[in-house]
């Protein structure tokens, strides 16, 4: 808690460190996961791949602990100020490492799918991305587990540079699509598996306001920096 | 309901839209605090306090104890004037009247603030008589008359239907909710423009509890409402607005919602979150 004191009622401080340990090692589990998902793609690693995608379930069985862990400690503290903030900033926070891990098994999923061709010049593209998104990820976690309201917003700010990557590879593809349609099975793949990772980096982006607001108390007002512009792309064949 | 007064109580009925919420917020104060300080002989128990009680508002003080809010709130009806020894310095004004003012008729501004303390005190009389008590004090009533300022009364305090039909029974017959009720029943029977209550409901069991801050909630269409309590959930569900003491200062006054979901100081910030050594 950004309050230095500690709780006069010493079983409520130990539940707090406890929901904050949840958290921590939830964010853990989910960012291994990304880990092997990546490496699932990137390394061609089908034993990553398995594992990411048994990790979902555990993780599932996490979320629904913090989740009644949660309702728990609203029922029976009814918290204030900090400490409601931190609370239900773990209730949103699960909620979005939820969503970070189904992402990163489907992701590992596509991977298998893909094993079967080349990757071309765009794993170049992917390999960048895949490794922001791991960095955010990771740095937010951080942030959750130090309170630190300075790593979320470095991570908010540099979520934008992962969209980038994700406009310029969606141009890629679909180029690579038109070149030759047998490249549409893969490349169909690698854009969802690229849009996965993209909406990874916007779930830690919401962590990164959650954990923003549960420390100053100020949510974050400022408009988020989006820079996902393939809604609006269209890449027409040369000559037309 | 019967009023005494229909006309005034229709104009004090605000819907409770979402309209007429903004003007709420931004509604006159009532009552003005400012640069107050008050003493127990030497001891400076209020330290320049400036706090504003605004209109048909329900105002929160919270703190530990011998943080000054129950001192406070004796202020603001001069209760201390029957102790020697005990002074109040700055301003307190309402409708431009500084209330602290030595020169203010004592009688006429106790009628005009009502008092609700921690344990109920009805009058050792019938439930009636607690009621007309102190209504005969300030007006001159037919028995009619006061047969319906009693029902109002006893109405507006949510306990007519309870006891309609042993208003001769002595009040001590009645249970501690019902009696904190009459005496909140006995503070409107006057009524007063302003409403204090001192930790109202620390002696009632739950039930009650919700029974008198539904009331409160009821008042604060006509009445202008300050209420101490140790019951921070309490100060959340009532208050419209929340001022935090802490060894004699005023420390942060805000809504409610702001107050208990992010405080401003770090000294409220701990006090609700039971941090405080």
């Amino acid at each position: 808690m950004p309050e230095s004191a500690e709780h006069i009622v010493k079983s409520y401080e130990q539940e707090l460190k406890r929901l904050r340990g949840l958290i921590v090692e939830m964010g853990g589990m989910v960012e291994s996961q990304v880990a092997l998902a990546c490496a699932a793609i990137l390394n061609r690693d089908r034993a990553a791949a398995a594992q990411a995608m048994e990790a979902d379930p555990k993780v599932d069985a996490r979320e629904h602990e913090i989740e009644q862990y949660v309702i728990r400690m609203l029922a029976l503290r009814q918290p204030m100020a900090g400490d409601l903030r931190h609370i239900v900033a773990a209730l949103k926070s699960t909620g979005d490492l939820e969503r970070i891990g189904d992402y990163a098994a489907n992701v590992a999923k596509r991977s298998l799918a893909l094993q079967e061709f080349s990757l071309r010049s765009a794993a170049s593209g992917l390999a960048h991305m895949a490794a922001l998104v791991q960095e955010n990820l990771k740095r937010v976690i951080d942030a959750v587990g130090a309170d630190d309201p300075e790593k979320a917003m470095h991570v908010w700010r540099s979520d934008e540079a992962i969209d980038e990557i994700y406009n310029a590879l969606f141009r890629e593809l679909i180029t690579y699509m038109m070149e030759d349609p047998r490249n549409i099975t893969p490349c169909t793949h690698l854009l969802f598996i690229a849009k996965n990772l993209e909406r990874i980096g916007d779930h830690a982006t919401n962590i990164a306001e959650t954990v923003y607001y549960a420390v100053t108390g100020t949510p974050l007002t400022e408009a988020r920096p989006k820079g996902d512009l393939s809604p609006f792309v269209v890449v027409r064949p040369a000559g037309e | 309901m019967t009023s005494p007064n229909d006309t005034d109580a229709a104009t004090h009925i605000q819907a409770p839209t979402l309209e007429t919420r903004p003007a709420q917020e931004a509604s006159a104060a009532k009552i003005a605090i400012r640069n107050l300080d008050f003493f127990y002989g030497d001891n400076r128990a209020l330290k320049a306090i400036n706090l504003d009680f605004p209109e048909r508002q329900v105002t929160g003080m919270i703190g530990p104890s011998g943080c000054g809010k129950s001192t406070l709130l004796r202020c603001l009806n001069r209760m201390y004037d029957l102790y020697p020894g005990q002074r109040a310095t700055g301003e307190a004004m309402m409708d431009g009247v500084n209330i602290i003012d030595p020169s203010v008729d004592l009688n006429a501004l106790r009628s005009r603030i009502g008092m609700v303390f921690q344990k109920p005190t009805p009058f050792p009389m019938t439930i009636y008589d607690n009621i007309a008590f102190g209504v005969k004090l300030h007006e001159k009533l037919s028995k009619a008359q006061m047969d319906e300022r009693v029902e109002w009364s006893l109405s507006r305090a949510a306990l007519w239907e309870e006891v309609k039909d042993r208003l001769a029974t002595p009040a001590g017959g009645l249970s501690g909710g019902q009696q904190q009720r009459l005496c909140i029943a006995r503070s409107i029977a006057v009524r007063p423009e302003v409403i204090l209550f001192d930790e109202p409901t620390s002696a009632l069991d739950p039930i009650s509890t919700l029974k008198v801050e539904e009331l409160i909630d009821e008042l604060k269409q006509d009445f202008t409402i300050a209420i101490v309590t140790h019951n921070m959930q309490q100060a959340a569900r009532c208050a419209d607005r929340v001022a935090f003491f802490y060894l004699g200062e005023m420390v942060e006054v805000g809504t409610a919602a702001q107050m208990f979901t992010a405080p401003r100081e770090l000294r409220t910030q701990q006090y609700i979150t039971g941090r405080f050594s």
